[in-house]
């Protein structure tokens, strides 16, 4: 094989698992050992670069990076990166004077933001302090979308809503609450220099079998949540049926129980393995007692006297093939389940009845605009998309990211370059080594399992709509949840020149990752690792030749825990620990780009 | 030194053995020595070697004398017997854990001071004994412990690291074992795992005293550039002789061997150990040649490895001695103990 290139950004990068798989890129080792450190302030700064709300996210983010997290590799539980975000939110200090400033002087450029939920929000954290100017138009009464309609109280206080926003806000936004966009030919006709639709996917799926008409008991579960969260709807009957079981359906559950009802029942299509909902929102929806009936196919709504009864749902078997995959289902019988109301969370769509389909920006046949994935430019320019209205559904914090890449494209244009010439990504590096057995870091592997986020008591959670469930960690958890992350950011750089083949780093590594061998292809090389490589997905580092045998050192990045024990038992500082930092560019770092391009532009002439 | 502890990770990839082990169970205390000590590999050897063999650590006895290669028998199978004897006297030790208890394992591990200075007797008269062990000499030339004195194994002009030249001529233990009818003399380089742990499991499971020298460099005081026990030296005038695989008993020999290059010696458990020429003119069931081969490629600066020497037709201390077949604290207290009748008819049969 040839040598691995570690130069690029890529490689470094693809290690810390946790950060790869964020959309954001959070610099996730980086705050967990600044928590550490008691640095709240310091990390939460850290965290709102790139993802906004870490107070928000610390509670309810989608969390892509845990099943990323590489502690999965070496025992059963990520490290609880999220809830140690929210450790962060909660403890710390004030931060009003370090946070970006929109200046007095504008740049007399003004940006349309329709919709005020994370994406708008995230577009103008950016754009703000460049000068620009954002007037964001929101149908609806209150800023904050589907976290603050969809989102239930008791997983997200609306008070941490207020305050993330807030900073944002109150950096100057002209916000324009009830006010619908509802001709955008009309509205483009305004003097906006662009215009950015956040406006989300706010069509919830309905149910079209017999009987669906008949009764005002069946509901859409996000308009449902959302007439919960404005208080317009305050109870519901005892007996619940909720079709479909994402993680709306798992809100929806777990709301009803606080509305009234008293027997919940989640009812799901196909087997437990196909569930769309999160492992952890199963969990929680099932300490309050919820249940979940699998393989129950919904046929029709039974209504007697005019009245909802129940639901007629056909049972289904699967036959599922070695892969996991369902090849064919058969109706094996069929059941009646009684309930006083329904509630439908089967999916949403993208809905732009307002926006009219000649006048420049395509549709898809399922309606959804076209638009590009690295400018989010729709395919009238000027006109930008991002979050669940750009692609579908999705989740805060690809909104998040959505408006960050929206906001590089909106100053682009405005200061009229080229779109897609963005800065690259980059990384720095910079040995961790402070002494003869000093680290800069705590490379001391711990064994301890993932801390358990304590609830509030079964009794006292019901009592009111909006008492936040999730208790937070106590520093006692919190110092022990930290030191089980791996520090994946601090790299084993290897320098083949100065390797004497003694082995030492082979023999003291704990998860036996190392190897020297015989350079060939890479089934040899696979043949030859001390460890079989178990996950292809995972690069393999392969050194230069070695000067002594030319053979080659390989690493199979999968298993590496960041002990720094090769690096220690090297005799000859081959190996190295370094700390490697992503640099993502933002609209702040392109504008400085644009700038001195510019300059150099009018000095060349 | 690293004050670390390696930790214990049961990983994803971590495989089990027949006794459902894991290769941390067969690891020890972390080593002590300095980073990058040929020592340290070789225990990592053996670690793998019994792990391989599905060895129960507890019937392994680790016998070593001083010096930091005496120190290692800590870093490995910290579940077995050990004894650290004083300097180049673990032989006599070893001879006394042999008698009392035939049924372990016995393994040795000295360094060339140990075994070639100060313990040269006792080395040779375990050789002569056929003592049932294995002995394992990390041979890096110097005294290590002590800060890198020359030893009796350095090379005539090899430079010591303060540069004085060394003119005595070396004690070469291979030749030695020979000479002094060593049953498996073998010599390997603890940065050559792909030799040594085939070797080591064929020691560990040969009847008879089995001798490992092994090249195992000083990082500290021998691995500068005029030493001719350094990583970079040996690995330029390293002459593999003959390559031994080790088979287990019942399990196949894979086909992929040319058949009139590979020579197939059978243990006493039924393990083969199948040996294959890298250089043609070598045989490894003749002395006086074995010897004569490895003189000339001295006289080159080469050193010769692999398995140079095996003979399974010669009883071991406990054959020539007709000694009880069972371990001491297996015998029954009659049997152990017959009682004064027996002594004094024992005595009588001396009067
Ligand atoms: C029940 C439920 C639970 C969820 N839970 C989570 C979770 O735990 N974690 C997570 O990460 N994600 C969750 N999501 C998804 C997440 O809420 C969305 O992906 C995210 O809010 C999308 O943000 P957005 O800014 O694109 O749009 P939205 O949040 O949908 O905001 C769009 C805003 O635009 C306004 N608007 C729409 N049309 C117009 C118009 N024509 N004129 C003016 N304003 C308009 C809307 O009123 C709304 O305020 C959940 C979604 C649902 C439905
Ligand atoms: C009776 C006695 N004499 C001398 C010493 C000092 N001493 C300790 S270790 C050692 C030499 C060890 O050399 P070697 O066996 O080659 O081990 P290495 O450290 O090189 O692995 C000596 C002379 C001693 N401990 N005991
Ligand atoms: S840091 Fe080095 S010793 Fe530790 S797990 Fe990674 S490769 Fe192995
Ligand atoms: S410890 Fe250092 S010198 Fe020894 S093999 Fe590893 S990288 Fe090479
Ligand atoms: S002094 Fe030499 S022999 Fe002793 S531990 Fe250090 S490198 Fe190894
Ligand atoms: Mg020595």
């Amino acid at each position: 094989m040839k040598p691995t290139k570690t130069d690029g950004t890529e490689y470094f990068h693809q290690v810390v698992d946790c950060q790869w798989a964020c959309p954001a890129h959070t610099d996730v080792p980086q705050y967990i050992r600044l928590i550490a450190q008691g640095e709240f302030t310091e990390a939460y700064m850290l965290n709102r670069e790139s993802n906004v709300f870490p107070g928000i996210l610390g509670r309810v983010c989608d969390r892509p990076c845990e099943p990323a997290c590489r502690r999965v590799r070496v025992e059963d539980k990520p490290v609880a990166i999220c809830r140690l975000k929210r450790v962060i939110a909660d403890n710390r200090g004030d931060i009003t004077d370090r946070l970006p400033q929109a200046p007095t002087k504008k740049n007399g450029k003004r940006i349309a933001l329709v919709g005020a939920g994370c994406a708008s929000l995230t577009v103008a954290n950016d754009l703000l302090p460049l000068g620009y100017e954002c007037v964001i138009f929101e149908a609806l009464g209150k800023m904050g979308g589907l976290m603050r309609t969809n989102i239930p109280a008791f997983r997200l206080p609306a008070s941490v809503l207020d305050e993330e926003m807030g900073y944002i806000i109150d950096m100057g936004v002209d916000l324009r609450l009830n006010s619908p966009i509802e001709s955008m030919r009309d509205f483009l006709k305004e003097d906006y220099d662009a215009v950015f639709v956040g406006s989300g996917a706010p069509k919830g799926k309905d149910l079209n079998i017999p009987g669906r008409d008949e009764s005002g008991r069946i509901h859409i579960g996000i308009f449902w949540l959302e007439s919960v969260a404005f208080g317009h709807t305050e109870s519901i009957g005892k007996n619940v049926l909720i079709i479909g079981v994402g993680n709306t359906a798992m809100d929806c559950c777990r709301t009803s129980l606080r509305l009234g009802a008293k027997s919940v029942k989640v009812m799901a299509r196909k087997p437990r393995a196909f569930f769309k909902a999160s492992d952890w929102e199963l969990e929680d929806a099932e300490e309050e007692k919820v249940e979940i009936v699998v393989n129950h196919s919904p046929k029709s709504f039974v209504m007697k006297g005019g009245k909802l009864v129940g639901i007629n749902f056909d049972k289904m078997e699967y036959e599922i093939d070695e892969k996991g995959r369902i090849t064919q289902s058969e109706i094996v019988g069929e059941a009646f389940f009684p309930c006083d109301d329904v509630v439908l969370a089967i999916g949403q769509d993208n809905a732009f009845p307002w926006i009219e389909r000649d006048i420049g920006i395509e549709f898809d046949e399922w309606q959804v605009p076209t638009v590009d994935r690295i400018t989010f430019e729709s395919t009238r320019p000027g006109v930008f998309f991002g979050g669940d209205a750009a692609f579908g559904p999705e989740n805060i914090i690809w909104a998040v990211e959505h408006g960050h890449q929206a906001a590089i494209s909106i100053d682009k244009y405005c200061q009229g370059a080229p779109l897609t010439e963005r800065l690259p990504r980059g990384v720095n590096l910079q040995s961790a080594k402070m002494g003869i057995h000093e680290w800069s870091y705590s490379n001391d592997y711990d064994p301890s399992g993932r801390r358990i986020m304590p609830h509030v008591d079964l009794r006292e959670r019901f009592k009111k709509l909006d008492i936040e469930v999730e208790l937070g960690f106590s520093i006692e958890q919190v110092v022990t949840e930290v030191e089980r992350c791996l520090n994946c950011d601090l790299q084993t750089v290897f320098t083949a020149q100065q390797c004497i083949e003694c082995d030492a780093c082979i023999d003291i590594c704990p998860v036996d990752c190392l190897t020297i061998t015989k350079n060939g292809d890479e089934e040899k090389i696979k043949e030859n690792l001390k460890t079989p490589p178990l996950n292809p997905s995972q690069p393999l580092y392969v050194s230069e030749p070695l000067k002594h045998t030319a053979r080659v050192m390989v690493k199979d990045e999968n298993l590496c825990v960041h002990c720094g024990l090769c690096a220690e038992r090297c005799p000859t500082g081959a190996w190295d620990m370094q700390k490697s930092t992503l640099i993502i560019p933002y609209a702040v770092d392109e504008a400085e780009q644009n700038e001195s391009l510019c300059q150099q532009r009018q000095k060349t002439g | 030194m690293t004050y670390i502890v390696k930790p214990k990770i049961v990983h994803s990839g971590l495989q089990r053995n027949a006794l459902g082990l894991t290769i941390r169970d067969y690891e020890g205390s972390m080593s002590t020595l300095c980073a990058g000590c040929g020592h340290d590999s070789i225990t990592a050897a053996i670690v793998q070697a019994f792990f391989e063999l599905h060895v129960p650590p507890h019937r392994v006895a680790k016998m070593s004398g001083i010096g930091c290669s005496s120190k290692t028998p800590a870093y490995f199978l910290s579940s077995a017997h050990g004894f650290n004897a004083v300097h180049g006297r673990m032989p006599s030790i070893a001879t006394g854990a042999s008698a009392a208890n035939r049924s372990l394992y016995l393994l040795g591990i000295s360094g060339d001071g140990d075994s070639l200075s100060i313990g040269l007797g006792q080395f040779s008269h375990a050789v002569r004994r056929n003592l049932n062990m294995l002995y394992i000499i990390e041979n890096n030339g110097v005294y290590g412990l002590t800060k890198g004195q020359f030893s009796a194994s350095a090379d005539v002009g090899s430079k010591a690291k303060r540069g004085e030249m060394n003119k005595q001529q070396p004690i070469d233990p291979v030749q030695m074992a020979m000479a002094q009818g060593g049953t498996f003399v073998a010599r390997s380089f603890s940065g050559d795992k792909d030799q040594l742990i085939p070797l080591l499991k064929a020691g560990i499971k040969h009847d008879g005293f089995g001798l490992i020298d092994i090249i195992s460099p000083c990082v500290t005081f021998n691995d500068h550039e005029d030493s001719t026990k350094s990583y970079a030296y040996t690995r330029q005038f390293y002459h593999p002789a003959v390559h031994a695989d080790f088979v287990p008993p019942a399990e196949e020999i894979k086909a992929s061997y040319n058949r009139g290059n590979v020579m197939s010696v059978e243990l006493h458990d039924g393990s083969r150990i199948l040996l294959r020429k890298v250089s043609k003119d070598y045989s490894v069931h003749n002395r006086g040649a074995a010897i004569d081969y490895i003189r000339a490629h001295q006289r080159k600066g080469e050193i010769v490895t692999g398995l140079l020497y095996i003979d399974q037709g010669e009883p071991d201390m406990h054959g020539i001695n007709r000694t009880a077949s069972l371990p001491l604290n297996e015998l029954p207290f009659d049997t152990l103990c017959p009682g004064t009748e027996s002594l004094v008819s024992l005595q009588d049969l001396y009067r």
